[in-house]
């Protein structure tokens, strides 16, 4: 219990700091917290599949880019697009395209589900690479950011960064709240169990089925709800966002931050991108930075070989120290 | 004497973004405009406009998903007074979307999108290289007079690839050929023996490809393993045998393709670009590292022009805009739509060198359709 | 389309799927039999192309090329196991996940650090260098028919290893059960070695024999490994006879598609997968 709280504090600390970011005033390191909270809610929202569901989908990019070019192309290229109907309609497209492709994709299992996957996905990237109608492989922009407006007053500027950002933060943390919800309830507890043992999980009377499209349904959509972001953030939408790349880069951060708890997959986002921007900066680290990949490549091996349960075990273990060193279930 | 923030201006240092990939498939482009960009800051003494210049490094991985972001990270933290950028299509739009709203000074380098210098076109927005449609369309010209009156196209199915397509096609149609069959291949897919089957059964008078780099390579050996070559002949714009003509020994030979650049111009400027090049790098320069060169002229000339005071942008667009380069291609200026207008060579590949037959189309000027500046 | 060009064509889908299997073989080693999500593999490809290159430039033949980057890259292969993949054996796959992809990052870095990034030619041993003409101006180089004779030659092989020998047995007793295989007298760590460095040097081979066809080139590993796994995977894994089915309908689709139906020739090769998983969920061959 305490473990628990310990986390839930770091956490309260995390947003609190993060609320404070945009008063440093730099507009380049607030546009990049945008983005890598963005990642945030795009990696635990494929956590619910990998980390609680027991399925390793490798092509949650299509839900990420899917949505992104839903918004622009409802968007009129000269004004603004209303968030109200924008957001949820590119949801929505996410979640029956889950739904149409979860109905397949659930026969299989283990690799043949993550290659299944793949599949599908490489199908959405080929459709917008290979046509002209989103632009093709040169992408297409969003002129003018989606508006917000209550009862003719502008709530929202999405132009203005800061605004952007708060409701980038607002966003994740709302996922992490819903998600960790949804986990608690009956619900979550009956995914944790077919991820455990589906055949029992069956036998006990439960639609394990039902269940596991359910879930696919939700991260395809929270998937949508962060490529939606994406798109507005940067205005410019490129089938490399479809890609496998992408696909791949995401699952990198849930397996490197933690699988199976809400804040590994937001430390592996941070971990991730921000890793990569330190280790590239030739103002920083000079010409060395130039072999980039290779620290990062060491770096990924380590948490490979040394943290098993990702960087978020590293928390976890001090937790159980802390408890003296009682085992948590 | 001078106000002093002009002074302090002058005396502080110039800020050059680089945005290039130096990892990935493209790295040896975006090291060869780096390079060529060096080698003309120091034959100016490592100053323009008298200030001394600094640079400011971005890998792009030739990832257009990260281009507005590093794009950023140049612009709003490293607050450079210029943006150089890229290879690859996708990432120079994405660096398109961002300079159009905050009005840095953007050179291309190397990237063929016919948009950027089109329906995208801005004052900040210069390119020093070429377009899509200013390699292909001096072509059709060339296979009309060899009597070529039918021919397959076949490229990547990719934006590049059919802006090369319809380039090539304006410009050949408009002297009366046919072109009989435009043949896709699934983009970086690089096998190619069914539709060279299908060549072969269609027996078209000559075949017009666009591909570059390691796809270029594959399919000029498959070309000449497939019995093609040497029965139909084989054009194409100049990336079919550009930077890869040592790693395919001699199956490139003969191929004719039309570029703004050859490896045996008889320009001084030339000469002395690439003697000073080996002697800098201990190795010869390629396409990209010409265009890297280029692109540090253009960007020269306009901050010479206001002595250093790079906050006086309009003067500093005009002296660009209207800038003769004396560049290792030879002698070019800018068109209205800030893209080079150039000769265009027409080469034979001879041994491991494309040697200029001749001048393809004098002056040649992108046409910048949708551009309304 | 005449019928004999539909015969050629025939023979394109034929060879490009002899050439995909034989690129895919040592993933359908450390993947299928062994069960290892090695991510590496189009990284050990590229290994096995740039040592073509280079050796080959030393050597001044491909045939010695290959004859000394073969145990090179045993060892290599040896020395990873031994390094890292037997630190993950007991837990989750996702974490062979993680490691072999910083193992990508780590062999691209090193590719451009020691060989640069410029695209590379291999000439095709004389021996070899000639075609078979097939119409008046379609020819055959011999050197692919080689390979597609290679290839062949290792089916075979692999799959006479895997049923009929004893490290073979070995091999399958520990994919279903290394306790067990353990408890039975089997030194499983040793196999594991092995097993591990023949699909490296099985995949390295593949870049090396490719070299002279392909080129060399920055990003060729990339290139390759999602096909490897595509071809494993609806094959059914852990089976040689799925890996060689799988490879000749890809190879067969991927012709016909670019010919008949070019629009979407890009995706056929996963809509093939979409539907071979949807209609078989352990591939064509797989082990129910």
């Amino acid at each position: 219990m305490r473990a628990l709280r310990l986390a839930e504090l770091l956490l309260l600390l995390l947003f609190a700091l993060l609320a404070l970011f945009p008063l440093i005033d730099s507009t380049f390191y607030t546009q990049l917290i945008t983005k890598v909270m963005i990642m945030a809610i795009f990696a635990m929202s494929l956590d619910l599949l990998v980390g609680y569901t027991g399925l390793v989908s490798f092509g949650h990019a299509a839900y990420f880019g899917l949505s992104g070019y839903v918004l622009a192309l409802v968007a009129p290229q000269y004004e603004a697009v209303s968030l109200w109907w924008s957001l949820p309609a590119a949801m929505l497209v996410c979640a029956l395209f889950a739904l149409i492709t979860g109905i397949l994709v659930l026969r299989t299992k283990g690799i043949y589900f993550i290659m299944v996957t793949l599949a599908f996905a490489q199908m959405v990237f080929f459709v917008f690479h290979d046509t002209k109608f989103g632009g093709g492989s040169d992408g297409i922009y969003i002129y003018a950011k989606p508006t917000l407006v209550i009862a003719g007053f502008q709530v929202l500027n999405l132009e203005k960064l800061n605004q952007l950002f708060y409701l980038v933060l607002i966003i994740m943390a709302a996922v992490y709240l819903l998600l960790r919800r949804i986990l608690g309830s009956t619900f979550g507890r009956a995914l944790l169990g077919i991820k455990e043992n589906e055949h029992r999980m069956r036998a006990l009377g439960f639609p394990t089925f039902g269940y596991k499209l359910s879930s696919y349904v939700l991260s395809g959509a929270l998937g949508g709800l962060a490529g939606y972001l994406a798109a507005v953030q940067y205005g410019f939408v490129n089938p490399e966002i479809l890609s496998w790349h992408q696909s791949g880069a995401v699952l990198m951060m849930v397996i490197m931050g933690g699988m199976g708890t809400l804040y590994g997959p937001v430390v592996g986002a941070f971990a991730f991108v921000l890793l990569q921007e330190v280790l590239s900066d030739q103002g920083f680290l000079g010409p060395v930075a130039k072999h980039w990949q290779l620290a990062m490549g060491i770096f990924v091996i380590l948490v490979a070989l040394y943290l098993p349960q990702g960087l978020a075990g590293l928390l976890r273990r001090r937790k159980a120290e802390a408890s003296d060193g009682s085992s948590d279930a | 004497m001078l106000p002093t923030a002009l002074a302090n201006a002058q005396s502080a240092k110039l800020r050059v973004g680089l945005m290039l990939p130096y990892t990935g498939t493209f790295a040896q482009l975006g090291t060869g405009v780096t390079n060529g960009f060096k080698l003309a800051v120091a034959e100016h003494g490592g100053k323009f406009g008298g200030r001394e210049v600094e640079y400011f490094v971005v890998d792009d991985e030739s990832n257009p998903g990260n281009a507005p972001a590093n794009a950023n990270k140049l612009i709003q933290r490293d607050k450079v007074d210029v943006l150089i950028g890229s290879v690859h299509s996708g990432v120079s739009l994405g660096i398109a979307k961002v300079v159009r709203e905050t009005g840095t000074l953007w050179i291309v380098p190397v990237s063929l999108a016919n948009e950027l210098t089109g329906p995208l076109c801005a004052p900040n927005i210069f390119r020093a290289s070429f377009s899509s449609w200013q390699t292909d369309f001096p072509l059709g010209k060339v296979l009309m007079q060899r009597g070529h009156k039918k021919v397959v196209h076949i490229t990547w199915n990719y934006v590049t690839g059919q802006e090369n397509l319809a380039g090539f096609k304006e410009g050949y149609e408009k002297e009366g050929g046919k072109i009989i069959k435009e043949l896709f291949v699934p983009f970086p897919q690089v096998e190619f023996q069914a539709l060279l089957t299908e060549i072969a059964s269609i027996k078209p008078d000559a075949v017009v490809a666009w591909f570059a780099g390691a796809g270029s390579a594959k399919f000029l050996k498959d070309y000449q393993a497939s019995g093609l070559k040497g029965k139909i002949p084989l054009f194409g714009s100049g990336y079919l045998t550009d930077g890869i003509l040592d790693a395919v020994g001699n199956a490139a030979e003969g191929v004719e393709t039309t570029f703004p650049y050859a490896d045996d111009l008889d320009i001084k400027k030339d000469k002395a670009f690439r003697l000073a090049y080996v002697k800098m790098f201990k190795m010869q320069p390629d396409t990209a590292a010409m265009l890297g060169y280029d692109t540090a002229q253009l960007y020269a000339a306009g901050v010479n022009a206001v002595k250093g005071d790079v906050a006086n942008k309009v003067a500093m667009i005009k002296a660009m805009e209207t800038a003769k380069i004396d560049s290792p291609r030879g002698q070019w200026t800018m068109s209205k739509s800030h893209n080079p207008v150039q000769d265009v060579y027409l080469r034979k590949v001879v041994g491991n060198e494309n040697k200029v037959v001749s001048v393809a189309s004098k002056a040649l000027a992108d046409p910048a359709q949708g551009c309304k500046a | 389309m005449s019928f004999a060009f539909f015969l050629i064509q025939l023979l394109n889908g034929m060879q490009y799927g002899l050439l995909l299997f034989l690129v895919a073989s040592g993933l359908t080693l450390i993947f299928g039999i062994m069960g290892i999500i090695n991510l590496a593999h189009g990284s050990f490809y590229m290994v096995g192309a740039y040592l073509a290159w280079s050796l080959a430039g030393m050597t001044g033949s491909l045939t010695a090329a290959i004859l000394i980057g073969i145990p090179l890259t045993v060892v290599l292969g040896m020395f990873l196991e031994w390094l890292l993949m037997r630190r993950l054996y007991g837990r989750d796959h996702l974490y062979q996940v993680l490691l072999t992809y910083g193992l990508i990052l780590v062999f691209e870095e090193m590719r451009s650090i020691l060989w640069g990034d410029d695209v590379y030619g291999v000439k095709v041993p004389d021996l070899l260098n000639h075609s078979i003409a097939l119409t008046e101006n379609l020819s055959y180089p011999v050197y692919r028919l080689g390979i597609s004779a290679v290839c062949l030659l290792l089916a075979a092989g692999l799959y006479f290893l895997i049923k009929h020998t004893r490290l073979g047995m070995m091999i399958r007793a520990g994919a279903s059960n290394r306790e067990m295989a353990q408890s039975l007298g089997i030194n499983i760590k040793l196999v594991y070695t092995l097993v591990f460095a023949l699909g490296v040097a099985l995949a390295a081979f593949a870049g090396m024999i490719n070299a002279p066809v392909s080129s060399v080139y920055p990003g060729m590993g990339a290139q390759v490994l999602i096909i490897c796994f595509v071809i494993v995977v609806i094959g059914g894994i852990g089976s040689v006879k799925g890996a060689m089915a799988a490879s000749i309908m890809i190879g067969m689709a991927d012709t016909f598609g670019q010919i008949l139906v070019p629009e979407v020739a890009g995706m056929i090769v996963y809509l093939l997968m979409a539907v071979v998983l949807v209609w078989r969920p352990e591939g064509l061959f797989g082990r129910i």
